[in-house]
């Protein structure tokens, strides 16, 4: 297993390498520079700026200095924000991404697993359709509308929190549920449909012939099996949590990383595209081997290979 | 015990039987015409298809015309479900808007059945090597700016636009062939890692070991034997794209890709919707319940695919 | 098919998600009606703003966005500042100024008791190093063009001569101060309330770094020295920016205010909920759709004052069809200004039929698009399309956004009733935006200009040929050598009436085709006083204080 392990992560290397080597390319085919403006500023002071930022060597140039310096850890200084780097912006929105990530993480797990499982084991009854109706609304109100209805309701018209900002504890609720509630109808769907593919497969049914019990059935074997789709949904799906989402943290002004992703690429600003890509990348690429293990684990029968 | 099944296998060939393969889509075929959820959901999703794609030229409110005096009002006679901003009807416009974002489900389930359902299946089934690399270009894809690509998508092909303008005599703008492209870059991805997973648990089962005992070959064993065991997962994520599909066309028509207005589609209408969602409740809620009744026929048309495809419960 | 009756795992099941929603529901239980952070606010004299996009940076030099100088009008002092209300010039670091007979030399005298937030006096050389530091090439600022009016400014900035001291700006003494224009420059003291002419602290800029580097570390709250009312506490990305009164100055005595939180706001329902919750006092926007509510239900908390910026569409005058000026007169002349402002725009804007908005004192543009759409399709029969017949399609591009899209849907359809000519949108993210308009790639396209100080000048210098913010392919010899004329001219009447002259040929060719005014829609609780509106919605924090209505 460690040797499975110690290979991918030697397999990061080559991965990261294109993705930094396919994003730098894009971003200077990208009509419009960082510091293009409404207000036209004049062209040498443009040049100035750019020269600054080194952007006025040659495209290899720039490539292979930001390639070094990307093999030292520096993703050089934001555009955007000229006294600070693109280390530090997300070195402090990530933790507030992190937070709400995990708290939402959480109630989509809770939420999602458990309804699906509920449905899953009595299909085509009551029990499995209103989970499941609830599960498919959740599917269709996006969370740019959930996010401000939960706001004006539970902040403005009962007052319970506050409609947004990072200040307080209680901050995390609202956002952390409006992020929760859209993923948790995700896992639910995938959870009742992988389950049901199991409750139907022969050894499943063997095991219940030979009268092991329901929740025996369940636990032991069915679940195993049953969650490998959510399993698989999981690995990107943390990754996006985590990185934060522009939508919720735009509806209640929260300091967190998923704006850094929607508004850099507008904003064309280099440096802090990068990083945020390779940031994600990082993720996802470890959050998918976490899911290979998870993936052995759960079926003892498949080797690390 | 369908009859085909019961026809020796003359030729030891990968291809499908011609006739073998019919009666087993036949099959499905009967005891999915015996599920009246599915047929009722496919009778709405044909309707509700028609009504979008011929329902503009019918009805006598067009999706344009505006009546700025009259602004956003609700539902009424002259106007079945109100009108939006700039006084327009808003039934015409759900009908337009219905074109565009059916259009993209069906792309989308189109790219992810197919490109995410190989790939997974290819790439879980050899494993090794193969599924290393196929699975690291799945996350290369996942990680690139997808922001960055549609601007570079469009700036590349607007070019090319002006030989492209023939298309437009079938309905079809250029611009909406570059929105295929986009989604179907990403739409395949999460497919392929379920599909991939679903692929490599089963493949260390009894039945599909013993058909490779028996010599079948690779192809035959994926696409006859572990295909239709995964249908499930397939079908639950398919469905669970589609309104996640029509948002982002939405947002890719903030980049500039998609329809230009004052044409709609669904994913536009929910999301300025949203902006008045106090205001103008209706125009929120219509959209918004378009988009939950095409999930919810969609969802019970898959599930009756399921059951009609599933091979193991037509033994019960 | 039911599968089993598996009561046991149902229960549990049930059990775990009941569990969870009782988690999620507990903090409510215990929560009661708190105190708002407005009220404690107006107890405490701390203000609680909204400030639109986030500040990017706190340095007077580097930024160039409205966020950043209203948070730096609070952090710094300049020569002269802003009288609340009508921005007439007020004494700021300078007691009192005289100005040479022919306009072109100011020279100042300096307070003697202003100092740093750090303790140091703030003398006239620190004035001269600032606007060297500004015109350096090297630091790249970005509005250093606003400092060409200084004697050999341009010259500088742009490398010509590489000796600061043949540059008009020289320390007399400790508190004297000269400034030489290279012409008069009625509106320079205006100029001057901007946050590039800002002084900054050399010492401290020195002691993180170049002083030419843009990256200088000196602006974060642990490093930052100013000369304003407050000075900078906290500075968090994305979140808030925190600023304390400042003892050190001059005039602390008369600043009532102990704290300001400026709040980034990009998301304008988000402001509008915060505002709603007692969380902000000041909401720098409201959403289109709410401004009728409050219009109807909360009037004394709703303000929208016009300010010095107009919406207006470039038209690029080098291609068929658009190059005939009747036809682009037949355009101006087919839209319905006062319904876009009253049923699409809604925020009590004014329709514009002249380009430099209403509110600049000693400046009413006599000249107006007048005609209605008969005029309009005579104009476009006159062109060769009677009735439209033969024009071919003609396309507007704008910058996502609701509300543009809104409008140039009304326009398209004014277009058509009204000309009968076919009609196009395209809509561009933003830098694609940029660069299109820039090559001159469109037909119509989507425009907004905000004025950086009280003076015509700032709108019809626009149209001049050479320049940047042109973009339509427009020139004309006349409109030219008036808008230059008028920078030399120091006669206030004189000058008036060149730049009268200059609008209506702008007004006659109609490369800019003029929609509305902006206003500010504004939410200000009642509890602030002597926020006074303006036309440059810049305010004056150390004015400013908190009472509640009695």
């Amino acid at each position: 297993m460690f040797r499975f392990i110690a290979r991918r992560i030697l397999q990061f290397i080559p991965v990261l390498f294109v993705i930094a080597t396919v994003t730098f390319f894009m971003l200077r085919l990208a009509p419009g520079g960082p510091f293009d403006e409404d207000k036209k500023i004049p062209e040498e002071i443009v040049r100035k700026i750019e020269a600054h930022y080194g952007l006025d060597k040659p495209l290899w140039q720039q490539y292979l200095i930001q390639m070094k310096n990307l093999l030292k850890g520096d993703l050089g200084p934001s555009f955007k924000y000229p006294k600070h780097t693109v280390n530090e912006l997300i070195a402090e929105a990530f933790p507030v991404s992190l937070q709400l990530g995990g708290l939402a993480l959480l109630v989509a797990m809770a939420l999602g697993i458990t309804s699906g499982l509920i449905a899953s084991l009595r299909p085509n009854t009551t029990s499995d359709y209103v989970p499941m109706a609830i599960a498919m609304l959740g599917i269709c109100v996006p969370t740019f509308v959930t996010g401000p209805l939960l706001s004006n309701y539970f902040g403005l018209k009962l007052g319970w929190f506050n409609p947004g900002g990072w200040f307080f504890p209680e901050d995390r609720v609202l956002p952390a549920l409006t992020l929760g509630f859209y993923y948790a109808a995700y896992i639910s769907r995938l959870t009742r449909g992988g389950m049901l593919e199991i409750l139907n497969q022969d050894y499943i049914r063997t095991a219940r012939a030979k009268g092991a019990s329901t929740s025996r059935v369940v636990l032991r074997h069915a679940l195993k099996g049953g969650l490998l789709p959510v399993v698989s949904f999981l690995g990107p799906a943390v990754a996006g949590l985590l990185t934060g989402s522009f939508v919720v943290e735009s509806i209640f002004n929260i300091p967190g990383l998923g704006r850094f992703f929607v508004i850099s690429a507008f904003n064309r600003d280099y440096t802090m595209v990068l990083g945020t890509v390779l940031f994600y990348a990082t993720l996802i690429l470890v959050l998918n081997l976490i899911v290979d293990i998870v993936l052995v684990w759960l079926n003892p029968k498949l080797k690390f290979e | 015990m369908p009859l085909a099944a019961e026809v020796p296998n003359l030729t030891p060939s990968d291809e499908i039987v011609p006739d073998k393969g019919t009666s087993l889509w036949l099959d499905a075929w009967h005891r999915l015409a015996r599920n009246k959820l599915a047929v009722a959901s496919a009778v709405f999703l044909f309707l509700l298809a028609i009504a979008c794609f011929i329902g503009p030229m019918v009805v006598k409110n067009t999706y344009y015309a505006q009546n700025l005096e009259l602004g956003p009002t609700p539902p009424s006679a002259s106007h079945w479900l109100g009108t939006d901003k700039l006084g327009r009807d808003q039934f015409a416009r759900l009908l337009i808007g219905g074109r565009v974002s059916l259009m993209v489900a069906l792309c989308a389930t189109f790219v992810s059945l197919t490109i995410g359902v190989f790939w997974g299946a290819i790439a879980g089934f050899v494993g090794g090597k193969l599924d290393g690399i196929m699975m690291r270009i799945v996350d290369i894809l996942y990680s690139l700016p997808f922001t960055i690509f549609v601007i570079l998508l469009m700036v590349f092909f607007r070019d090319l636009e002006a030989q492209f303008r023939w298309l437009d005599r079938f309905g079809i703008p250029f611009n909406l062939l570059l929105l295929f492209g986009a989604i179907g870059v990403v739409e395949w991805l999460t497919m392929a890692r379920i599909v991939r997973g679903q692929v490599m648990s089963l493949r260390k089962q009894e039945f599909i070991e013993a058909a490779q005992a028996l010599g079948l070959r690779r192809r035959r064993i994926i696409f006859r034997h572990m295909i239709p065991n995964i249908l499930g997962p397939i079908i639950v994520y398919t469905t669970l794209t589609i309104p996640a599909v029509m948002l982002l066309e939405a947002f890719l028509s903030f980049l500039g890709l998609g329809v230009q207005p004052p044409m709609s589609s669904w994913g536009l209408l929910i999301k300025e919707g949203a902006e008045v969602m106090e205001e103008y409740p209706w125009l929120l809620l219509y959209p918004g319940a378009a988009l939950a009744a095409t999930l919810f026929a969609l969802n019970f048309l898959g599930d009756g695919l399921r059951d009609a495809l599933d091979v193991r419960a037509s033994k019960d | 098919m039911p599968f089993v009756s598996s009561s046991r795992i149902a229960r549990a099941c049930r059990f775990s998600f009941l569990l969870v929603l009782a988690a999620l529901l507990f903090p409510l239980t215990s929560c009661s009606r708190r105190e708002t952070r407005v009220e404690i606010g107006i107890r405490e004299q701390i203000l609680h703003v909204g400030n639109g996009t986030d500040p990017q940076d706190l340095d007077p030099h580097i930024t160039t966005g409205e966020p950043e100088h209203k948070v730096m009008m609070a952090l710094f002092e300049g020569l002269v500042t802003e009288n609340p209300g009508d921005l007439k010039p007020n004494p700021g670091v300078a007691e009192r100024w005289e100005i040479s007979s022919d306009g072109t030399v100011y020279t100042f005298y300096l307070r003697t008791n202003s100092f740093w937030s750090n303790g140091d006096r703030v003398t006239a050389h620190d004035f001269v190093a600032s606007f060297e530091r500004m015109l350096t090439p090297a630091l790249g600022a970005k509005y250093a063009a606003m400092l060409y009016p200084l004697k050999n400014g341009e010259a500088f900035n742009t490398g010509k001569i590489t000796d600061f001291s043949e540059v008009g700006a020289k320390a007399l003494d400790d508190f004297t101060l000269q400034l030489t224009l290279h012409s008069p420059t009625p509106y320079f003291l205006s100029l001057l309330m901007h946050n590039s002419w800002f002084p900054v602290h050399l010492p401290t800029i020195r002691k993180h770094g170049s002083v030419f580097d843009r990256a200088n570390r000196w602006s974060l709250p642990e490093n930052f020295v100013g000369n304003g009312a407050f000075r900078l506490a906290e500075w968090k990305i994305n979140s808030h920016v925190r600023v304390v009164k400042n003892s050190n100055y001059w005039d602390a005595a008369n600043v009532k205010l102990r704290e300001i939180y400026f709040y980034p706001t990009e998301n304008q329902d988000a402001e509008e909920r915060a505002f709603r919750a007692g969380m902000l006092h000041i909401a720098k926007d409201v959403p289109q759709m709410k401004i009728e509510v409050y219009k109807k239900n909360r009037p004394e908390v709703f303000r929208a004052e016009p300010i010095l910026s107009i919406y207006f569409y470039r038209i690029n005058v080098t291609k068929p069809p658009l190059n005939d000026k009747r036809v682009r007169k037949a355009l101006a002349l087919a839209i319905d200004r006062d319904l876009i402002v009253r049923r699409v725009t809604r925020g009590g804007q004014l329709p514009a039929l002249h380009f430099t908005p209403p509110g600049i004192s000693g400046y009413a543009p006599r000249a107006r698009i007048s005609g209605g759409p008969d005029e309009a399709r005579r104009l476009l029969a006159e062109a060769g399309f009677p009735e439209g017949k033969g024009f071919p399609p003609i396309n507007i591009l704008f910058n996502t956004h609701e509300g543009h899209k809104a409008i140039a849907e009304a326009i398209q359809q004014m277009w058509a009733k009204e000309l009968g000519i076919p009609v196009t949108l395209r809509n561009e993210e933003w830098k694609v935006f940029l660069r299109t308009t820039e090559k001159l790639d469109y037909q119509i396209a989507r425009a907004g200009w905000g004025g950086d100080y009280p003076d015509p000048n700032t709108f019809l210098e626009l149209a001049v040929t050479d320049n940047g913010n042109n973009e339509t392919g427009w020139s004309n010899a006349e409109y030219d050598r008036l808008i230059a004329e008028a920078a030399r001219t120091a006669n206030p009447e004189e000058r008036m009436e060149l730049f009268q002259r200059a609008e209506a040929i702008l007004l006659d060719e109609v490369p800019f085709l003029p929609i509305y005014f902006y206003t500010r829609p504004t939410l200000v609780h009642t509890a602030v006083r002597n926020f006074l509106p303006n036309v440059l919605d810049l305010h004056q924090w150390k004015h400013v204080y908190l009472e509640e209505k009695k």
